[in-house]
C-alpha cells in the first residue's frame, strides 16, 4: 500500500531539507519513494509544495486533493491552504508560527481567525505545534523544519529513530549539525 | 549503488557515465541542475561554464561536437528559441562526437512566461527526441541519446518537463565509460554549410529521418504493455507515470520514449488491438496529429486539454469517470504568492519608479516581481532582453512622447545574455531611452549562478569581469552612472536627471542580493510602537518582514535583514534598531 506524505510551507522555510531528510528515511528503509519539488519562481516567499511517496511502486510523483495520508504544514495559513489533499482518515501536523502573504501586508485581505478550530470542526484529526520556539531553544530559527521531523518521526513510527538521526546526519550540514540535532530531539519531546 | 536524484541530477550522472567532457549552459528553471550537478565531477574529466546566453552554449557544444568530443547544452524551453539558429544547421552539419541538447519545458508554467511545446523543435529541426518519465530514465535516456547521436550523425533533444527534472526517484550509479575523443579531419562539406554543400545535406537530413522512423519502430525506447484491456493509451514522459498511477492493469500501454521521429506501424499495431485509444500528451497535439495523419483513430485534446499539466485525477476522471472526495478550508485563504525577499536590493528601484509614475519596461529575473502589488511598477515583461529593446519600440512608437517617463530594468546577467544588443540599438538609432541594469553579482531567479558580470565561473573560481559601465559606454552611451538602489534619494535623483537628459543612459543600481551568503546582514529593525502613527508609509515598500500586527505595524524579527530601506520612509523615526 502506497502512502502519500506531503510537506508545505512558505518558500525560504526549508521544507527541500526536510523533504530530502525524509526521502533519506524512506530509501534506506528499503522501500520505492518518488519526492516531487518546486523551484525557482514559487520560492521566493511564494506558498511552496513537496509531495513524497513511497511504497512497492510508486508511478506519479504529484499527490492531489484527497489523496494525502499526511501533511506537515510549516505555517498556520498554509495548513488551510492545503487541508483539501488529506484523504479520508488523513492527519495534519501543523506548525503554529503565521507567516503573513503580501495581500495581508497590504490590506488587501486578513488573516482567516481560529484556523486550527476551524480545521478540526471540518473533522480533520489536527497537531499543532509551535516549532518556531522548539527550533528557537536549539539554537536557530532556521531549524524549524528538522524540529518538524522530529514531530513527525515521533508520530509515526514506523521507522526507527536512529535512521532518522542518520538521515538528519547526512542531510544538513555539518556546521549547524549540532543545533539540527537538538532542534531533532526537541522536535520529538513536542508531541 | 542505488540513490534518490532529481531528474536533473540523473541527466548529469548520464551525461558523466557517457564520457561527455564539455557542458555549456545558461541557466533556466526547470533546468538549471543538471549543469551544476555535472560541474560536481572532476573538471578535467567533464568541463563544464555558464554560457552567456543558449545560443552561444549551443555553439559551443556544436564546436567541441565537431572537435570529436561528446558535448552537451541545457536549457529551459525559451532558451532553445535563443539556441534554435545552431540548432537547425547542426541538423545539417551532424556531429563528430555525440552531442545532446537538454530542453526543460515548464507546463504550468511554475517559473516560465509561456508553455511552448519543445517537441516542434525537434520536429522543425528534423533532429531525434527523447523523453523520460523519470530519474531513472533521465540517465538510461541521456546515455543511449549519445549512441542515437552518433549512430545517426545528428544532434539529439533529451526533452524534460518540471515534474521529471524536479521529482527524485531511484538511480543506479555505473562506473563512468572512458571516451576517446574522435579525429578531427577537415571536412568542408560535411561542416562548413553554403548553399551548395547545404543542398547535398538536406537530403541526408531527410535519409536519417526514414532511417530514424525505421529505428523508432523497433528501438527500446519505444515500449508496448499489453494487459489484454480493450482501452489503449498511447504516452509519454510524466504523463505515462500519471496514466499508470490512474488506469494501472485497466489500459494496454504504448510508451514513447522517442517522440520524434514517431513510429507508424508500431502505433497501427498498437491501436489495431483496443476498442478505444487515448493520446495523452501534455501541451501540444504532437502525437494525436501524428496517429491521425497516419489513419488511426484517437481520442486526445477533445477530451484533454493543451493547458498546463495533467495529473493522475485528470486522466481518471476523463477515461474512468472517478474522482476522489475531499475536504476544503470552510474560508477564502489569502493567496501567497511569491515576493521580493526582504533585503532585496531590488526593491528601491521599484519604489521610486512607482513613485515617479514611471513607465517601465520589464525583463525576465527575480525583478519581475517588482510587477506585484503593492510597487506593482511594470508595464511589460515579454521575454530575456525585450526591456530594452522594447523601451527602445515604445519610444519610437510614441514618437518622443514617452522618452522623459519610461525606462526598461534588466539584471545583470539578463543584459549580458541579450539586453546589450538592445543596449547597442539605442545608441545606434538615437532613441534617448534609459536604461537601469539592476545589478546584484548574480543570476538570481535560478538559485544564484555566478555569470559573465559578477567575475566568477561555474566553478566559484576568479574570471573575467564584464564591466558594466566601460561597456555601456563602449556602445556609444555617454550618460553612464551607479547608484546604490537602497539609497532612495539617490535613485530618486538619478532616475529624474536621465529622464531628463535628452540623450540615451544607463544607470547602474549596484548592490548584491540580499541571500549571498557573502552579504554580511544588520541586525533586525524594530518598530518603537510610542513613535508609530500608523501611517503605513512603511509598508507600501511591500517587505514581507513589515505587516500588520494587532495595534501597529510590526517587523518580522526572523525575516527583516537589516536593510534599511524602511526607514528611509518613516517620517516619525519610529523604526529603530
Amino acid at each position: 500500500m502506497n502512502k502519500a506524505i506531503m510537506i508545505v510551507g512558505v518558500g525560504g522555510q526549508g521544507t527541500l531539507l526536510a523533504s530530502r531528510i525524509l526521502g533519506n528515511v524512506l530509501i534506506s528503509s528499503g522501500k520505492q519513494v518518488k519526492v516531487s519539488e518546486v523551484h525557482g519562481m514559487s520560492q521566493r516567499g511564494g506558498s511552496v509544495v513537496t509531495y513524497i511517496k513511497y511504497g512497492d511502486e510508486v508511478y506519479s510523483p504529484v499527490i492531489e486533493k484527497g489523496q494525502a495520508d499526511i501533511i506537515i504544514s510549516f505555517e498556520l495559513l498554509e495548513a488551510a491552504r492545503w487541508m483539501s489533499y488529506l484523504k479520508e482518515g488523513g492527519e495534519l501536523i501543523t506548525n503554529t508560527q503565521r507567516i503573513s502573504p503580501m495581500p495581508v501586508i497590504t490590506g488587501a485581505q486578513s488573516y482567516p481567525e481560529n484556523i486550527e478550530d476551524k480545521i478540526r470542526a471540518a473533522g480533520v484529526k489536527l497537531t499543532a505545534v509551535d516549532a518556531l520556539a522548539a527550533a528557537e531553544k536549539a539554537g536557530s530559527s532556521r531549524s524549524v523544519n528538522v524540529v518538524l521531523m522530529g514531530v513527525l518521526s515521533k508520530l509515526h513510527n514506523d521507522f526507527d529513530k536512529e535512521l532518522w538521526e542518520k538521515a538528519v546526519e547526512q542531510c544538513v550540514p555539518t556546521k549547524v549539525l549540532e543545533i539540527n540535532q537538538k532542534a531533532f530531539a526537541l522536535g520529538r519531546e513536542l508531541v | 549503488m542505488s540513490k534518490l536524484m532529481l531528474g536533473n541530477q540523473a541527466v548529469a550522472r548520464g551525461l558523466y557515465e557517457a564520457g561527455v567532457s564539455v557542458i555549456s549552459s545558461y541557466p533556466g528553471t526547470p533546468s538549471t541542475e543538471i549543469t551544476e550537478f555535472a560541474s560536481k565531477y572532476p573538471s578535467d574529466k567533464i568541463y563544464c561554464e555558464w554560457a552567456p546566453n543558449e545560443k552561444v552554449a549551443c555553439e559551443t557544444a556544436v564546436g567541441a561536437s565537431i572537435s570529436g568530443a561528446r558535448s552537451f547544452c541545457a536549457m529551459k524551453h525559451v532558451g532553445l528559441n535563443v539556441a534554435a539558429d545552431p540548432l537547425f544547421t547542426a541538423s545539417y552539419t551532424g556531429v563528430n562526437g555525440g552531442m545532446v541538447i537538454a530542453v526543460a519545458d515548464d507546463p504550468g508554467m511554475h517559473s516560465s512566461q509561456n508553455e511552448q511545446d519543445s517537441r516542434h523543435y525537434a520536429i522543425g529541426a528534423k533532429v531525434p527526441c527523447l523523453e523520460p518519465s523519470d530519474s531513472k530514465e533521465c540517465k538510461d535516456f541521456t546515455l543511449t541519446a549519445y549512441d542515437i547521436s552518433e549512430k545517426f550523425d545528428t544532434p539529439v533533444i533529451l526533452r524534460l518537463t518540471t515534474r521529471v527534472s524536479h521529482s527524485q526517484s531511484e538511480v543506479e550509479e555505473l562506473e563512468p565509460t572512458e571516451y576517446a575523443l574522435k579525429d578531427y579531419n577537415k571536412d568542408i562539406a560535411k561542416y562548413v554549410m553554403t548553399p551548395a554543400n547545404a543542398i547535398k545535406k538536406h537530403v541526408l537530413v531527410e535519409q536519417r529521418t526514414a532511417a530514424l522512423t525505421e529505428y523508432a519502430e523497433s528501438c527500446a525506447l519505444n515500449v508496448v504493455e499489453d494487459t489484454g484491456s480493450d482501452i489503449g493509451v498511447i504516452t509519454s514522459g510524466i504523463c505515462y507515470q500519471y496514466a499508470k498511477e490512474a488506469l494501472g492493469d485497466k489500459a494496454n500501454y504504448l510508451k514513447l520514449g522517442m517522440v520524434n521521429p514517431l513510429p507508424v506501424k508500431l502505433i497501427k499495431d498498437f491501436a489495431a488491438k483496443c476498442k478505444t485509444v487515448y493520446v495523452i500528451e501534455e501541451l501540444d497535439d504532437v502525437i494525436e496529429t501524428h496517429c491521425r495523419s497516419i489513419g488511426v483513430d484517437v481520442v486526445g485534446k477533445e477530451k484533454f486539454t493543451y493547458l498546463g499539466e495533467y495529473f493522475q485525477s485528470t486522466i481518471k476522471k476523463v477515461i474512468l469517470g472517478e474522482t476522489d472526495s475531499f475536504k476544503e478550508f470552510p474560508e477564502p485563504i489569502p493567496v501567497r504568492p511569491p515576493v521580493l525577499c526582504a533585503g532585496c536590493p531590488h526593491r528601491g528601484i521599484f519604489y521610486i519608479l512607482k513613485k515617479l509614475g514611471v513607465t517601465v519596461s520589464g525583463d525576465i529575473g527575480c525583478y519581475t516581481l517588482g510587477s506585484a502589488a503593492p510597487l506593482s511598477a511594470m508595464d511589460t515583461t515579454v521575454c530575456m532582453g525585450a526591456s530594452v529593446s522594447g523601451l527602445h519600440g515604445f519610444n519610437k512608437g510614441r514618437r518622443g512622447e514617452y522618452e522623459g517617463k519610461a525606462v526598461a530594468v534588466i539584471g545583470d546577467s539578463t543584459f549580458i545574455h541579450s539586453g546589450v544588443t538592445g543596449l547597442i540599438n539605442i545608441a545606434y538609432n538615437r532613441s534617448n531611452s534609459t536604461v537601469i541594469i539592476l545589478d546584484n553579482s548574480i543570476t538570481g531567479m535560478t538559485g544564484h549562478q555566478n555569470n559573465p558580470a559578477n567575475g566568477k565561473n561555474i566553478y566559484g573560481d576568479p574570471a573575467a569581469a564584464v564591466d558594466l559601465e566601460a561597456l555601456a559606454r563602449a556602445v556609444g552611451i555617454n550618460s553612464v552612472r551607479v547608484v546604490d538602489p537602497n539609497d532612495l534619494a539617490a535613485v530618486e535623483q538619478a532616475v529624474k536627471e536621465e529622464l531628463a537628459k535628452p540623450e540615451p543612459s544607463v544607470i547602474i543600481a549596484r548592490r548584491p542580493c540580499a541571500l549571498l551568503k557573502t552579504v554580511k546582514h544588520k541586525p533586525p529593525f524594530k518598530i518603537n510602537a510610542d513613535k508609530c502613527k500608523n501611517c503605513k508609509s512603511c509598508m507600501r515598500i511591500g517587505c514581507p518582514a513589515i505587516c500588520w500586527g494587532e495595534k501597529h505595524v510590526t517587523i518580522d524579527q526572523t525575516l527583516c535583514v537589516g536593510c534599511g530601506l524602511c526607514t528611509q520612509l518613516c517620517k516619525f523615526g519610529a523604526i529603530e534598531e
